[in-house]
């Protein structure tokens, strides 16, 4: 049954519905996993040039400070110490190479699939300390803070946890605060929406008046958010609507949201390429400070500048496009990445350069 | 120099072990016959045509379900030299061990090297056996050279795709990539997904009397059949368009897939060969190969199309089952370490 | 990084852990973020943790749109 949302047959239809669409729309991406599963599905081929996809800040990877990442390279250096860290993380340039490159260097890192790996770690070698780099959205954060709350009643005493979570809602905000907005509607993050409820994101509706749909992550999904946000712009209906209602309700996973509740407190977070944004961030509460990899060591790491001409920030604002860095395709590239939209897999100038026909700067389709 | 040390990511088989080829090995040593940076070395001695190949391997697990770091040994070098047109004659065998490895396990794996050599009649003829301290080498790594004697007719090389071309991927795709991935997180997936290592010889020698109109031939191993194909456009200066409704995947290997993030076109693969053929003689070259039970799921997987070769342009895309159209680019580093 | 692949739980195990089918893969998965979970409900698996169960009801009203839209009238399993 699930796979009907997979059915080409049925994405064919809806990609007829939306080529009938006469008017000109800009939709933002907020996150990274659909960007590159609307490249992967061959949807952005199909659409029609008036309609006008932009990526939006939901990678975590991208939006992760360098600084936070040096943070982590210095704790993987750390005597008797493991860091367990994602694999798009392990690729970002920080002051002095990137977490996979000090492997190189003699730290001690593992690549995660998920952060119960590193519970067993824990668990299976007192002697080492376990420190998880603790990113992502609203989808991951319960994990974490599962994990957390078992190692709580195990009473496991070599876990820590370098915490650089965002949050997406606060990030929105952010977006649809500033000067030039000119996003006509947002295509909404499934997974995080799973976790949070589709209410949410009611302030869309009651303070921005912008239409959002949540989507899922099929073809088929992608395809009909993508209809109905149309339908939406086109009637100039400022409404939040549930394309993935079959796992997303109005409320959202409440034992989840407890479980954040219980080992996080929220913070102002600083998002790379956005500056700070309160209430955007997560930190440990009290009852579980004691896993705080923060506390191991006494940082001291001076800001790191971005590099000059690296159009990241307002790449993931949805106001330029990759083409549009002069950075793009000529120095940074997947091999040699320069900022973090290049680095992460996810990130909107790697999915460019991968899958889009229009590849370096002056380059004509085929 | 571009980089100052060597990374992981260079012995991966993508764009960055090219680089490290390109910037080290050949100003090093570079001639005529490596440049050409096929899979075997194409050698002439006396009036006979004979290949040469070699390759190392630090697979992780050592035994995964499907073979062992024996069976790829010998299954790897064999396959470069049976996509290369050459029959395999002899194996040369080199051993690097750490000190501690268990007898039992040396044994299963000489046992399993005996055992594949066996089934295509080749002959482990020579080998060399070193053992280093704990620590200094990771369990085992094999390195096996080997020599195939050139069949009649047969003229593989990676700049010979031509317009028109078909393209075939002799069974299903990313088999044993995801065999190890489970094995190595030892994941307790149900039913056991298995690695797909074997000789691919017995294709090679049912498509002999083709060999005029089979272009080229490659093992898809790192990097996947991606890989291969980007690199065959490449070196042939020729545009690809595979289609995503005619790939062979297994439906566990589609989930797990979806459960790593990975795409199964970059995933490697043991024992496939993806051909470029004359397309006047697709359907009798694909015939000869269902025909062995090695190829029993093979089918044509895209086609060399006739628009210009640009090196600003990928050369590979793919059409979607939306009917829609995508690049498939040459990644950079493929994302599973050590599997094979 | 929002990966999430939709299975079919065929065991509950203990330590808040069940057996999730994907397509014929099955893999344990770590359930403490759903209540009430049984044998037979669908979940939605993100990095070794279900996240949330599939509600039928709404995934066969989804289905039977996209059937009106290709104008056939199989009955949705």
């Amino acid at each position: 049954m699930i796979n009907r949302f997979a059915d080409p047959a049925i994405g064919k239809r809806i990609l007829e519905e939306i080529r009938r669409f006469g008017g000109r729309a800009t939709i933002m991406e907020v996150c990274g996993t659909h960007t590159v599963a609307i490249f992967r599905a061959g949807i952005r081929d199909g659409l029609p040039e008036t309609v006008n996809l932009v990526s939006g800040p939901g990678c975590p990877v991208c939006v992760t400070p360098v600084e936070t990442v040096e943070k982590a390279v210095r704790l993987s250096f750390r005597k008797n110490t493991t860091l367990f860290c994602f694999g798009d993380m392990m690729r970002v340039p920080a002051a002095n190479g990137t977490i996979e490159s000090a492997i190189s260097r003699g730290a001690s890192v593992r690549m995660m699939y998920s952060p119960m790996e590193a519970l067993e770690h824990a668990r299976e070698n007192p002697q080492v300390d376990t420190i998880l780099f603790g990113i992502g959205f609203e989808t991951t954060i319960p994990l974490f803070a599962s994990v957390l709350m078992r190692a709580q009643e195990e009473d496991i005493r070599n876990l820590y946890l370098l915490c650089a979570f965002k949050l997406i809602p606060p990030a929105l905000h952010a977006l649809l605060s500033s000067e030039d907005a000119e996003i006509d509607g947002f295509m909404l993050p499934g997974h995080v929406s799973t976790i949070i409820g589709e209410d949410a994101y009611r302030f869309l509706e009651t303070r921005y008046r912008v239409p959002a749909v949540i989507t899922g992550f099929e073809p088929v999904d992608i395809l009909k958010g993508i209809a109905m946000l149309i339908q939406l712009i086109e009637k100039g209906i400022p409404e939040v609507r549930n394309e993935y209602s079959r796992f997303v309700s109005k409320q959202g996973n409440p034992k989840a949201q407890e479980t954040i509740h219980a080992v996080f407190t929220e913070c102002d977070a600083s998002w790379r390429g956005l500056g700070t944004i309160p209430a955007s961030g997560l930190a440990l509460k009290n009852g579980f400070s004691r896993f705080d990899a923060e506390a191991l060591v006494d940082f001291d790491i001076p800001a790191i500048p971005e590099r000059p001409g690296c159009l990241c920030g307002e790449v993931i604002k949805g106001k330029k496009k990759p083409i549009d860095c002069k950075l793009y395709g000529t120095v940074c590239t997947p091999s040699r990445p320069i900022g973090p939209c290049m680095v992460s897999s996810e990130g909107t100038c790697a999915a460019f350069y991968k899958y889009a026909f229009v590849k370096k700067r002056g380059n004509h389709e085929t | 120099m571009k980089h100052e040390n060597v990374t992981l990511s260079m012995g991966a088989g993508g764009k960055l072990s090219a680089e490290l080829v390109e910037e080290v090995f050949l100003p090093a040593y570079g001639n005529k016959i490596c440049n050409t940076l096929d899979d075997a070395a194409e050698l002439t001695i006396g009036k006979s045509s004979i290949a040469f190949t070699t390759d190392s391997f630090t697979v992780k697990p050592i035994f995964f379900p499907g073979g062992d770091i024996g069976t790829l040994a010998i299954c790897g070098t064999a396959n470069d030299l049976a996509v290369k047109g050459a029959r395999p004659v002899a194996i040369s065998v080199g051993f690097i061990i750490e000190d501690g490895f268990p007898m039992v396990n040396l044994k299963k794996i000489a046992a399993s090297m005996q055992k594949a050599a066996a089934s295509i009649g080749v002959k482990i003829v020579t080998g060399d056996t070193k053992v280093v301290g704990k620590k200094e080498a990771d369990g085992i790594f094999i390195n096996t050279s080997g020599i195939g004697a050139t069949m009649p007719g047969m003229c593989i090389s990676c700049t010979r795709a031509k317009c028109g071309d078909d393209i075939i991927i002799t069974g299903t795709i990313a088999d044993h990539g995801i065999a190890i991935l489970n094995a190595r997180q030892n994941l307790d997936f149900e039913p056991v997904i298995e690695s797909d290592v074997a000789p691919v010889l017995p294709i090679v020698e049912a498509i002999a009397d083709y060999g005029k109109y089979i272009h080229v031939m490659r093992d898809p191993t790192r990097g996947g059949i991606a890989s291969v194909i980007n690199e065959i456009a490449k070196a042939s200066r020729v545009n690809v368009r595979l289609y995503e409704n005619r790939l062979p995947v297994k439906k566990s290997v589609i989930s797990c897939c979806n459960l790593f993030g990975l795409d199964p076109l970059y995933v490697p693969n043991e024992g496939k060969i993806v051909l470029f053929v004359d397309h006047r003689k697709t359907e009798d070259i694909l015939e000869k190969i269902k025909s062995v039970p090695e190829g029993e799921n093979a089918t044509v997987i895209g086609k060399v199309l006739d628009t210009a070769f640009s090196q600003e342009i990928p050369p590979v895309h793919i059409e979607t089952a939306l009917g829609t159209r995508r690049f498939v680019p040459l990644l950079d580093s493929e994302p599973l370490p050590r599997i094979c | 990084m929002c990966l999430a692949i939709p299975g079919k739980v065929v065991e509950l195990l203990k330590d808040r852990q069940a057996i999730v089918d994907f397509m014929g893969v099955k893999k344990t998965v770590a359930v403490d973020l759903i209540d009430n979970l049984k044998k037979g409900d669908y979940v939605i698996v993100h990095a070794g943790f279900a996240i949330n169960k599939l509600d039928r009801r709404q995934a066969r009203e989804a289905i039977k749109e996209f059937e009106t839209l290709l104008g056939d009238d199989k009955p949705v399993r």
